[in-house]
């Protein structure tokens, strides 16, 4: 099972190994999309977990206990649909295939699984339409 | 044969048949340009895309004491002084530096949605206008006349666009994403205005047109207007070709047909939203009216480096959202909307059924032969 999730770490839990112990205590593969840590200060880490269903549950409830906010991707990345004239301009960058557009309708659709928060779409949108929480710098 | 005339008075008499150039393109599939003819009178046609060659006319109206406004801002954006003494034409693109992401297409979408614009204006002073500073807080309903006029919109089809180096690029056609990862088109293929009419037939100065959900006017050729560009066998120009000049009364439109918009590291854009009827006089239109999008044809271009043409697709293609460049699969995503061009294709049919709107038969046609000169800058 993968999970796609942003790990919010407050200060005083980035100078621990709490990476470390999903592996080697709980088998999560993490794979890491984007990491903005400063030693000393809070940090975000965008992350799929991967592993068995229950191990997963285990090991984002160890994250919680140790003070990290374990958030679902799915929230971070939006944009204001009614505002949204479906040009395409986001499409064109989004490399992830999150946002979509074609036949029949030729609207935007935005799967939030697909998406790796790279924030190309806030840049390429001509309306200003997309927000993200995630990794505001 | 059917003349302007005989359409019209179906028009009014609501027996006009009117389709959608998509829905005409369908029903091409099966019947002859001469069915088409008979059973066809009208066949609307639209876009709505980025158009940074637009702008709008205002008459602020006098102050007193009057002042000959000869620097003018609108919501800190320096706009045309040059239109004594009260007008002004704000271009689209026009904008502060200081902050690049709001300027004339925004206050344009502004004025259009009825929201209060902060007017400041300088002049030297003269006898007959002494003063020499104003503030003033207007918006549409405060000022005499707010016209759009776009000297340049609607392009007869248009390049795709990508990018061969090993580095993002941030154009006008968009975010293009390194190696060839994505491929950008803008145009509405069959949909679009230029490519139902390449010849411009039917389409002159005084054409009645949708223009940003109101009536228009098709006013001139677009600058840039070229007629060499290669044809392929359907009648179709290959790239950028005609382009139209348009008006219409700002204080009738919707923000939903007119958009400010703003490019990354590139600049402000207006979407502008058109839509044009053509009357299917003949088999010759009723021919070009049946155009489908694997028969429009355009080159696709390098826009990381130097506009070196890479190869020719259609919009059919486009569409899928792969094409092939030299081999390699390219992701494609158009930067116009087709889901409001058929929007507006669809409100202009209705406008016609319901007898509101004639069409007009151009006073003027287009150029038969015109071509593009270049620009040679002092030291070369």
């Amino acid at each position: 099972m993968i999970k796609k999730v942003v790990l919010s770490f407050p200060v005083d839990a980035t100078d621990r190994s709490l990476t470390y112990d999903l592996v080697k205590q709980y088998d999560i593969r993490i794979n890491i999309l984007k990491a903005e840590i400063q030693a000393g200060k809070s940090g975000n880490l965008l992350v799929e977990l991967d592993a068995e269903p229950d191990k997963l549950d285990q090991g984002i409830a160890y994250l919680i206990e140790n003070g990290v906010t374990v958030s679902p991707v799915s929230s971070k990345v939006s944009y204001d649909a009614s505002l949204c004239i479906d040009c395409g301009n986001c499409v064109s960058a989004c490399f992830a295939h999150a946002l979509t557009i074609g036949e029949p309708d030729w609207k935007l659709h935005f799967n939030p699984d697909k998406c790796i928060a790279c924030k190309l779409c806030l840049k390429s949108c001509p309306l200003k339409l997309f927000r993200i929480e995630f990794a505001e710098a | 044969m059917k003349t302007y005339a005989e359409i019209n008075e179906k028009i009014k008499n609501g027996t006009a048949v009117v389709l959608t150039a998509e829905e005409v393109a369908e029903l091409s599939k099966t019947l002859s340009p001469k069915e088409i003819v008979d059973k066809v009178d009208v066949v609307t046609t639209a876009t709505f895309g980025a158009m940074c060659s637009s702008g709008a006319f205002l008459n602020f109206g006098h102050s007193n004491p009057p002042i000959r406004m000869e620097k003018i801002e609108l919501n800190g954006v320096r706009v045309s002084g040059g239109l004594a003494a009260v007008d002004t034409y704000v271009g689209a693109t026009d904008c502060n530096p200081s902050s690049p992401a709001y300027g004339g297409a925004h206050i344009i979408e502004d004025l259009v949605n009825g929201k209060d614009i902060l007017l400041e204006a300088w002049g030297k002073g003269t006898d007959c206008y002494p003063r020499k500073h104003i503030k003033a807080v207007i918006n549409k309903n405060s000022i005499n006349e707010a016209i759009l006029y776009n000297p340049r919109n609607c392009y007869q089809n248009y390049n795709v666009a990508t990018n061969t180096t090993d580095q993002i690029k941030y154009t006008y056609m968009g975010t293009l994403l390194p190696k060839m990862r994505n491929a950008s088109y803008s145009s509405a293929g069959e949909l679009s205005p230029l490519l139902n009419d390449p010849e411009c037939r039917t389409i002159g100065l005084g054409t009645h047109i949708f223009l940003c959900g109101t009536e228009g006017y098709v006013t001139w050729n677009g600058t840039q207007f070229n007629t060499t560009k290669p044809v392929n066998e359907f009648g179709v120009p290959i790239g950028n070709a005609r382009t139209i000049a348009v008006v219409g009364d700002l204080k009738n439109m919707s923000s939903q047909y007119l958009r400010g918009a703003y490019i990354e590291k590139y600049g402000i854009t207006l979407y502008v939203g058109i839509g044009i009827p053509i009357p299917v006089l003949d088999e010759d239109l009723a021919r070009r009216v049946s155009i489908r999008n694997e028969q429009i044809e355009t080159a696709i271009v390098d826009y990381g480096q130097g506009g070196q043409v890479l190869g020719k697709t259609n919009y059919a293609a486009l569409h899928s959202g792969f094409i092939h460049i030299n081999g390699h699969k390219v992701r494609t995503a158009p930067l116009s909307s087709l889901a409001k061009a058929r929007e507006i294709a669809q409100v202009l049919k209705q406008w016609i059924q319901k007898g509101d709107f004639l069409l007009t038969e151009p006073v003027r046609p287009m150029p038969v032969q015109s071509s593009l000169k270049g620009l040679q800058a002092c030291d070369e």
